[in-house]
Formats: C-alpha cells, sequence, structure tokens
C-alpha cells in the first residue's frame, strides 16, 4: 500500500524541479535547438529547390543548344548544296564556253586552210603553166631544129591539145 | 555513438547491478544474522523500490539526505543520520512486532517507521494500531533519495541539452558532437510524436513540454538502472502523479470548444443517452491521466522488482552457484528494461500528445 501512497513531499519537489527545468530547457536548449534544425532545414529546401530549378534552366539550355546546332547544320548543309551548284553551274558554262571557242578557232583554222590551200593550188596551177611553157618551149626549139620531127611535133602537140 | 554508449551503460549497468544487490544484501544478512531470521526477500525489494531519507551506497556506506519537516507552521531541518544513528525500539501490539527508530538530537521529538517520519506522543513513543502508528505525521518536504536522483537526472539532462544547444552556436551545420546524438531523438520527438498527433499548426505550442517530458523520463529511466547511483524514480507514484498531473492540466487549459462540445453534447447522440454519455466522458477526462500515471510507475517498478528477484535467487538459496542462473537472466531482463526505458518514456509522451491532439482538434466532421 505504501507503494501506490503518493509522498506530498516527493510530489511538491517532482513538481518544483520539474518546472524549473521546463522553463530552463525552453529558453536555453529546445527553443536554440529547433530554430537552428528549423533553419537548416528551411535552407537545405531552398537549395533543392534552386538545384531543381537550376538543372531546369540546364536543360533548357541545353535543348535551346542543340536547336541551335541544329539549325546551323541546316545552314551549312544549304550553303555546301548552294556552292556546290553553283561551281557546277560555273564549270558547265565554262565548258559550254570553251567548247563554244574551240569551234570558233576551229572553224577559223578550216577556213584560213582551205584559203592557203586554194592560194596554194592557184600557184601551183601557174608554175605549173609556167614549167609547162618552158618545157614547151624547149621541146619546141629542139623540134624545130629539123622538118620531119617539127611537123611530127606539131601533129602530136595538136593531138595532144586535143586530148585535153 | 549510440551504440557505444548503450553498450558502455549497459556493462556499467549490469556490473554495478550484481555489485549493489550483494552488498546490500550483507548487510540485510548481518541484520538477519542478528535476528536469526531468513533472506527476506519481500523487505529486500520493497527497501529497494521505495524512497529513503538516506542515499545507501553499500554495506554499511550511505549518505544521509537533509530532513526537512513542516509541523504545525515552523521549519525544523536536519540530517538525516539523526534518525539512522537513533535508537531501535520495539513494540508489541497484538502479537505483532514492530520496529521503529527514535530520532536523537534535533531529530528527538520524531520517529521513523517504514521511511514514514512521525510525532511522538507526550510519552516520547509510537502507538500502533491496525499495524500503522497512529501518530501525528509532520509534512515531509525532505530531500530523500528520489529527489537527490532528480536532481542528479536534471544536472545529466541539463548537460546533454546545454552542450546540444552550443553546438548550435557557430550557425548553419551538421550536427557536431553530442548534438548528433541528440538531434536525431528531438526531431523523433517532434515529427513522430508532435506534429503527428497535435497537427502541423498547432504543435508548436506544446513541443517544449512535450521534448521536456520525454527527456526527463528517459533519462530518469535508464540512470535509475544504474544500481548505487540508481533509483525507482520514474517507479514511484508520486512521480508518475505530478507528470499526469501536467498532461491533465495542459488538456484542461488547452481544450477548445469542440472539445468540450463532444463532452457534454456529443454529435449525433440521443438526448436521453447524454445522461449516460457525459459521465463516462467526465470521467474520461481523468482515467487517460490516471492511466498514464499507472502505467509509467508499474513498468519501471516491476522491472526493478524481476531484477531484484533474480539476484535474490542466490540468497535464498544461499548458494553462489545459483548465479549461473540468476545473473544470465537478470542481465536478460537489464537489456530489456533499456528498451523499456525508452518505450515507457515514448509511450508517455506520445499518449500526452495525443490526448493534447484530441483536445486543440478543429471540428471537422
Amino acid at each position: 500500500m505504501d507503494l501506490v501512497t503518493p509522498q506530498l513531499g516527493l510530489l511538491f519537489w517532482t513538481g518544483l524541479v520539474f518546472l524549473i527545468l521546463l522553463f530552463l530547457l525552453t529558453k536555453f536548449a529546445w527553443k536554440p535547438i529547433l530554430n537552428a534544425v528549423n533553419n537548416r532545414e528551411a535552407k537545405i529546401a531552398e537549395a533543392l529547390e534552386l538545384a531543381e530549378k537550376t538543372k531546369q534552366e540546364m536543360e533548357a539550355l541545353k535543348a535551346q543548344n542543340q536547336n541551335l546546332l541544329k539549325e546551323a547544320r541546316a545552314e551549312r548543309d544549304k550553303l555546301i548544296k548552294d556552292a556546290k551548284q553553283t561551281a557546277n553551274e560555273m564549270i558547265e558554262k565554262a565548258k559550254q564556253q570553251a567548247a563554244e571557242e574551240g569551234n570558233k578557232i576551229i572553224a577559223s583554222a578550216k577556213e584560213s586552210i582551205e584559203s592557203e590551200k586554194r592560194a596554194a593550188i592557184v600557184e601551183l596551177k601557174n608554175q605549173m603553166a609556167e614549167f609547162s611553157i618552158q618545157i614547151a618551149e624547149k621541146i619546141v626549139k629542139e623540134e624545130l631544129s629539123l622538118d620531119d620531127k617539127q611537123k611530127a611535133l606539131a601533129e602530136k602537140l595538136v593531138e595532144d591539145i586535143n586530148l585535153n | 555513438m549510440k551504440v557505444y554508449f548503450n553498450k558502455a551503460l549497459f556493462i556499467f549497468t549490469v556490473f554495478m547491478l550484481s555489485f549493489s544487490a550483494i552488498s546490500s544484501n550483507t548487510q540485510d544478512k548481518h541484520d538477519n544474522g542478528e535476528h536469526g531470521e531468513k533472506f527476506n526477500v519481500n523487505e529486500m525489494l520493497m527497501h529497494h523500490i521505495s524512497d529513503a531519507h538516506e542515499w545507501h551506497l553499500w554495506g554499511h556506506k550511505a549518505i544521509y539526505l537533509p530532513v526537512i519537516l513542516i509541523d504545525n507552521g515552523s521549519v525544523k531541518t536536519f540530517c538525516s543520520s539523526h534518525f539512522y544513528h537513533g535508537e531501535t525500539k520495539k513494540v508489541e501490539v497484538d502479537g505483532k512486532h514492530f520496529h521503529y527508530i527514535k530520532g536523537e538530537g534535533p531529530a528527538s521529538k520524531y520517529a521513523m517507521f517504514h521511511e514514514k517520519i512521525y510525532k511522538l506522543d507526550e510519552e516520547g513513543e509510537l502507538k500502533f494500531h491496525g499495524g500503522h502508528p497512529v501518530n501525528a505525521k509532520p509534512l515531509d518536504f525532505s530531500i530523500t533519495r528520489n529527489v537527490a536522483f532528480m536532481f542528479l537526472t536534471v544536472i545529466v539532462l541539463l548537460w546533454i541539452a546545454l552542450s546540444t544547444a552550443k553546438s548550435y552556436k557557430n550557425g548553419i551545420s551538421a550536427p557536431k558532437g553530442v548534438a548528433k546524438f541528440v538531434e536525431p531523438i528531438i526531431l523523433f520527438v517532434r515529427d513522430d510524436i508532435a506534429k503527428d498527433n497535435i497537427g502541423e499548426e498547432k504543435h508548436k505550442k506544446f513541443l517544449p513540454l512535450l521534448l521536456t517530458m520525454f527527456f526527463f523520463i528517459w533519462i530518469a529511466n535508464l540512470l535509475g538502472l544504474i544500481p548505487v547511483v540508481g533509483s525507482n524514480f520514474t517507479g514511484n507514484i508520486s512521480v508518475t502523479m505530478f507528470l499526469a498531473l501536467v498532461t491533465l492540466v495542459v488538456i484542461l487549459f488547452s481544450a477548445n470548444k469542440n472539445y468540450w462540445k463532444h463532452i457534454f453534447a456529443t454529435p449525433g447522440v440521443p438526448l436521453p443517452l447524454l445522461v449516460i454519455m457525459v459521465p463516462i466522458e467526465l470521467a474520461g477526462i481523468l482515467t487517460k491521466p490516471f492511466a498514464l500515471m499507472v502505467r509509467l510507475f508499474a513498468n519501471i517498478t516491476a522491472g526493478h522488482i524481476i531484477i531484484l528477484a533474480l539476484i535474490s535467487i542466490i540468497f535464498i538459496n544461499q548458494n553462489i552457484a545459483w548465479g549461473a542462473l540468476s545473473v544470465p537472466m537478470a542481465l536478460f531482463i537489464s537489456i530489456l528494461e533499456l528498451l523499456v526505458a525508452f518505450l515507457q518514456a515514448f509511450l508517455f509522451t506520445m499518449l500526452t500528445a495525443l490526448f493534447i491532439g484530441m483536445a486543440v482538434e478543429d471540428a471537422h466532421h
């Protein structure tokens, strides 16, 4: 029975000490500790949020970069294609021009060859005529030295001329 | 760190426990030898779990604590050695023998029977009736063993809490030193006890009380397990009664309109039934702290009794060989008591938070 009978003295001291303890701990321990812990928790939450935000920003930036890169690539491809086309065109044009020029040169060469040829033929004809006249002179001189022969020659010449 | 701390505490506990139980029994044996009686387990148990005016160390060594009496409005203060060194008187009433101690010096007007102080009558003796002295009792505000133990608990607790608080002074950083060990417990009380039961917005007001309650009970439970140093403080009905009264007062003063409405006009209950319900609800206000009081008292006292009873096996059989059985068993119970120390502190605080939560809950149905 003694065990479950409260003692006034102990009850009083427990109450007094507990209340003083409550006051001291609240003022000097729990409040500073809880404040510090809460501040830290807030800071950590803030930092985590910032990290998340930064991550998202980085992702957006990355996507933007990717887009830029893609655009640049497309631009480059287009430029190369254009350049190739232009070059091809130029080459084609040059070829055409060269062919034209060549044809023109060939044509003029042909023309000059033809005219040279004609001139040569005319000269040859003139020379031939000269030679023929000289030969004929020599033969005539010789043939005319004898009558018989003169006659025969004349006949022959006539024959030749006729043949001509 | 927690593991090492518990380990060290446990080893210390077990060592000191066996030591103290044996040493205190040598005195009992010595006394028994004088009277030619057998080893009285019941008396030894009651002596260990009850409060006393001395702090018994070992053998005949004890610290004598101050006695403070209020007798007819006047305060009398003297050392308890005036009782323990006093004259033992024997009285025989209806065939029963009673031993009481008559004080000497400043305590000469008083006598002590079973650690209770009585006033001597005109003939200078105690009169017994029905197994109890019938003399008047002065108000006893002595610094008893439990009060002294409480001072020790408070010193330890203040040291732990203040050194924890100190480590937070250099700005925001990870917990250092003792804070590493204490902070998770504080957060446990905040998140799992206060926030869960009272709610996010209202818990802040009650948190310092809940923290103080938890740490006070827990540290007292743990220190109480250490023999010689320890005392059955949280297993004393006066202590648990005060703690339960704190809970009751806090509930009554923080209760809102909704709480009282549920007691005096429970919604959805027909009027005739309220005649039965209101007394039940009113009784419920008191049974809640009453259950808290009894739970803590019974659990801690039972723990002390089991350990002491197991050690007593050796002395009942008067053979040290029984130690092979009783020491491992006492060891096992000691480990269990470390768990119980935490569990009971947690339960008391958790239920207090739960009751406060019920009292401050807003109407939402």
